[in-house]
């Protein structure tokens, strides 16, 4: 998470932020000094030239006194802002605890204020300021009051809202379990991290505050004489508005132009605090341009027995970010022959997940993809023309993502979404996409298909939904079925469920697929050859069955031997890998996982072996010294590091 | 030591139409001095029970006892302080640290709020919490955000330990972790189990890290618990159909095929509106949808008579399977 003083660095940097702060600090500077410069001029009475136009002397005219009305303008800058943010602090203090009072006070209590605030929103708040500002009173006190007491409501929803989602924080529930009291949980967990949407919301209100002090003061019910704010002196030149313009557009301007500086430093620190990860310099975009130096085994594919379903050659994804270039995928390689089940495991940030986003050509912005070598059932999609590539995607890859939740539109009917498929992809009509798309919800063994086409997503369990996203990736037939961790959000009995639906497509399609798990027991069981992922690289290239028998990378052993399974011994500790991933910011030079291996020397750590074949077999293994045999038994001394 | 006993406790959510019994009448035992497992479906109830063990939601039904003593015959004074000796740490170690405290306040908040404790000893006692967890005492000052992902949950740990529990309730700790790293944390749970002489509460959906640190094992199914024994017991003579299926489930390494599938193609029911009588039954092997002469499992809740069956497994017709 960034500080605040991220989020204000990166506002700073945008035209809006950088005008709009240089305008706040401008109006904050001419409050504290003008009336110490201009006061007298602006008091100087001086009848013989009263109610004059703009002249070289008066800038914008003078008053009924013949006073400097320019010089009055800027003197007035000090009370102007002064009530304004009076009335905000009036607003904050009242609206930020009365907000908060539901996260302390019990179920109860908390719905009696949750409903006042409820009720004190239902009025328009103008309205609200006009009707307090009348009932308690002509004069600067009565307003500050009435702006603050009507901007309460809003703060209390925003702190009310804020709170209530840090208050469900496990963080907050660990306090609560420890029995820190109620108002210590507010002061030292609540109130820190909703802080900073206030403060944001702050600089607005100012701005809103501004515009509703002149506006009271300008019909009377504000400022009195001889005090004068910006609404004063604007409801004082009113009467001259068609001898002297000047006069009142003065005050005028300045009210539009104080209001717009506070509201766009607030929309400016808004915008910042939402998109924290932004602001990346052009430069490295640029940077990204400069190909990667080959590093491929060549034989990769070539001759892949039946013809392969998907090739890719020194595949490498980057994105900029503030430390420069990284590059979670760092030129890896590998062909699918068809009918093949692959596997890719690894850790976070092993770049598993964006391999398989690369491949369908969806890394997200700025992310930046390059292969020397892309194909999907022969077809390049390096070099094919953008309609082309997204039909031959649309029609020979099918991605299913871990969350089926959010990967189906909430608001569609489920049927109706994978038939859109056929529509699309297939040009089918309306009703021969629906009825193949009840067939393809059959083909998935979902039961009663027709009846659950016409249920929405949220009516269907997690499984139900996963099988929904299969039969719309199979709608088109595809080539090659991606699967992101399919079943990661399941439960067992259901994951087994799905992978062997997974299966039985291969059998009745001979479609290939690639299931990308952090689970090397599911994918070992199920794929027929494995690749190992590390800090963006394929480590290790094994069919699955010699997984447990003579795995040769001493990372795949030792991820192996630290997880514990049905056969672990359970009086030994278990096995475990000292250290952790690197961050893809800070990838090592030589082998990345040299730091944490048992058996590394100074050559792993200066000379990145490339992936290349272990003895005669075609496993390959990205390793200067490949282990053989099968991995000891769990938790042995072998890898016990730490 | 305290040993722990939920009594047919039962905690619902929502209203009317929406009720869920969320944990339906369980009676369930975490004993002195052991590790319980507990090991479900996502919306089983494992969390729930969790978050009513240690008093964070409710209970609709039933009591909970430490030692014998009924926490709603206590003052409620006493009952703060009892409820103390139960801590939970929580599944997502990126969700349960205050981003804006350095791990050295957290551990302070919690040893002040749990511990008479005089403010010169304070420190001493954080660095001791840090290094109970295998973190150098530097850790103190750091955030959060510094932290990777097994360091945060060893800081949750110690925030947990620093109230001296008697229970630790660990719910998925593991789960939101990297594969390299689950083990440690493993490990790090076996350890202070020794070493502090808790008893541990370990929920999971994965039943290799269960099994791997309990001593007993509890399943469960849509609210209710299905089958308790020992984890040997459980393991190699498991009574009920779903525990057969979970077992059967679980991935190895070396078995080429995916084992077939020990349970009916049907996708677990709605937790909103669960079948009658066994909540399994329409997807159990052994039920009314494979041998129609069981209507008894359509109609009546077999938990009711568990306590008598061996395992006190949750299903009118137990270990029948075990054998196929």
């Amino acid at each position: 998470m960034a500080t605040t003083k991220d989020g204000l660095v990166s506002a700073l940097r945008t035209p809006t932020g950088a005008i709009s702060t240089l305008m706040v600090a401008a109006l904050i500077v001419l409050a504290v000094v003008a009336p110490y410069i201009w006061a007298d001029e602006a008091a100087r009475v001086d009848i013989p030239g009263l109610l004059e136009g703009s002249s070289s002397d008066h800038p914008l005219g003078t008053d009924n006194l013949g006073r400097d009305l320019f010089a009055r303008l800027l003197v007035a800058t000090r009370l102007s802002l002064t009530l304004a943010v009076l009335a905000v602090a009036v607003g904050a203090c009242v609206g930020v605890p009365l907000g908060a009072l539901p996260t302390v006070l019990g179920r109860r209590g908390g719905r009696a204020i949750a409903s006042f605030i409820d009720f004190s929103l239902a009025f328009p708040s103008i309205l609200l300021v006009i009707f307090l500002g009348v009932v308690l009173g002509v004069g600067a006190h009565a307003a500050v009051l009435a702006i603050g007491l009507s901007a309460a409501p809003s703060f209390a929803r925003l702190t009310q809202t804020l709170a209530a989602s840090v208050a469900s924080s496990d963080y907050v529930a660990a306090a609560k379990v420890l029995g820190v009291p109620r108002w210590r949980i507010l002061a030292r967990h609540v109130l820190p991290n909703v802080a900073e949407p206030i403060i944001l919301n702050v600089t607005l209100a100012v701005g809103f505050a501004l515009l509703a002090m002149s506006g009271l003061s300008f019909i009377g019910l504000g400022v009195q004489a001889p005090s004068y704010d910006w609404g004063r002196l604007l409801n004082e030149a009113l009467g001259r508005i068609y001898v002297h313009p000047e006069t009142a557009l003065g005050p005028a301007a300045a009210v539009v132009i104080a209001g717009l500086a506070f509201n766009s430093l607030g929309e400016a620190l808004a915008a910042a605090a939402s998109t924290r990860p932004a602001a990346v310099p052009r430069r490295l975009l640029r940077e990204q341009k400069t190909p990667h130096p080959a590093s491929v085994s060549s034989a990769v594919g070539a001759d892949a027995a039946p013809g392969p379903a998907l090739v890719v050659e020194d595949l490498t994804v980057s994105f900029p970010s503030r430390f420069g270039v990284i590059t979670p995928v760092r030129g890896i390689s590998f062909a699918l022959s068809k009918g093949e089940l692959l596997g890719v495991v690894g850790e976070s940030a092993s770049g598993k997940s964006l391999t398989a986003l690369a491949l369908a050509q969806l890394v997200p912005y700025p992310g930046r993809v390059s292969a020397t070598r892309l194909e999907i059932d022969g077809h390049d999609l390096r070099t094919m023309p953008t309609t082309a590539r997204k039909r031959l995607l649309g029609t020979s890859l099918a991605m299913v993502f871990q969350d089926p939740g959010t990967s189906l539109n909430p608001a569609l009917r489920v049927g109706r979404q994978i038939a859109e498929v056929g529509e699309v992809h297939g040009g089918l009509g309306r009703r021969a996409a629906m009825r193949q798309a009840v067939e393809r919800l059959r083909g998935v063994r979902m039961s009663s298909p027709a009846r659950r086409a016409r249920q929405y997503p949220h009516e269907l369990s997690g499984g139900m939904r996963q099988r929904a996203m299969i039969a719309m990736g199979l709608m088109a037939e595809p080539k090659v079925v991606v699967a992101d961790e399919p079943t990661s959000a399941l439960d067992v009995t259901v994951q087994q469920q799905i992978l062997q639906l997974l299966r039985k497509v291969r059998d009745d399609t001979g479609a290939s697929a690639i299931l990308i798990s952090h689970d090397i027991a599911v994918v070992a069981q199920f794929c027929d050859r494995v690749l190992v992922m590390y800090a963006g690289r394929i480590v290790e290239d094994v069919e699955a069955g010699a997984l447990h028998t003579g795995p040769a990378h001493p990372y795949t052993r030792a991820l192996l031997a630290s997880i514990p399974d049905m056969s672990t011994d359970r009086t030994q500790p278990l096995a475990t890998i000292a250290g952790r991933p690197p961050d893809a910011s800070a990838i090592p030079d030589g082998c990345a996982f040299a730091p944490r291996c048992d058996f590394a020397t100074d050559r792993c750590r200066e000379d990145r072996p490339d992936l290349a074949a272990v003895d005669s077999t075609w496993q390959r293994v990205a390793c200067w010294y490949p282990r053989t045999g099968p991995v000891a038994a769990q938790n042995t001394p072998e890898l016990v590091g730490q | 030591m305290t040993a722990v006993d939920l009594d047919g406790v039962t905690v619902t959510y929502g209203t009317g139409q929406h009720l869920m019994r969320a944990v339906d009448n369980v009676n369930l035992r975490v004993p002195a001095d052991g590790v319980l497992g507990l090991v479900g479906e996502s919306g089983s109830g494992k969390s729930t029970l969790a978050r009513a063990l240690v008093g964070l939601v409710d209970i609709d039904e039933g009591r909970i006892l430490h030692d014998g003593q009924d926490l709603d015959d206590l003052p409620a004074r006493a009952r703060r302080q009892r409820r103390r000796r139960v801590q939970m740490v929580f599944q997502d170690p990126f969700g349960s640290l205050n981003p804006r405290m350095t791990v050295g306040d957290t551990l302070l908040e919690a040893i002040r709020t749990t511990r008479m404790l005089p403010r010169s000893m304070r420190s001493g006692e954080v660095v001791e919490l840090l290094d109970l967890v295998s973190l150098d005492a530097r850790y103190a000052r750091l955030l959060p955000r510094e932290l990777s992902g097994g360091q945060r949950q060893r800081v949750a740990i110690a925030r947990a330990l620093a109230a001296k529990p008697d229970v630790l309730v660990a719910d998925e700790i593991t789960s939101a972790l990297d594969a390299s790293v689950q083990g440690a944390i493993l490990n790090l749970i076996r350890d202070l189990r020794e070493r502090l002489r808790i008893s541990v509460l370990l929920i999971s959906h994965n039943l290799s890290v269960v099994r791997y640190v309990s001593d007993t094992i509890a399943v469960m199914y849509l609210g209710r618990v299905v089958e308790t024994a020992t984890t040997d017991e459980l393991l190699t003579a498991p009574q009920h159909p779903y525990t057969r299926a979970l077992l059967d489930a679980v991935p190895r390494l070396g078995l080429d095929a995916l084992p077939t599938s020990a349970v009916l193609d049907e996708d677990p029911a709605d937790p909103h509106d669960p079948p009658l009588g066994c909540h399994f039954h329409p997807r159990c092997p052994m039920g009314p949808v494979l041998h129609p002469d069981r209507v008894v499992c359509r109609t009546e809740d077999p938990s009711r008579e568990a306590g008598t069956r061996p395992h006190q497994a949750a299903c009118h017709f137990p270990g029948v399977h075990t054998l196929a």
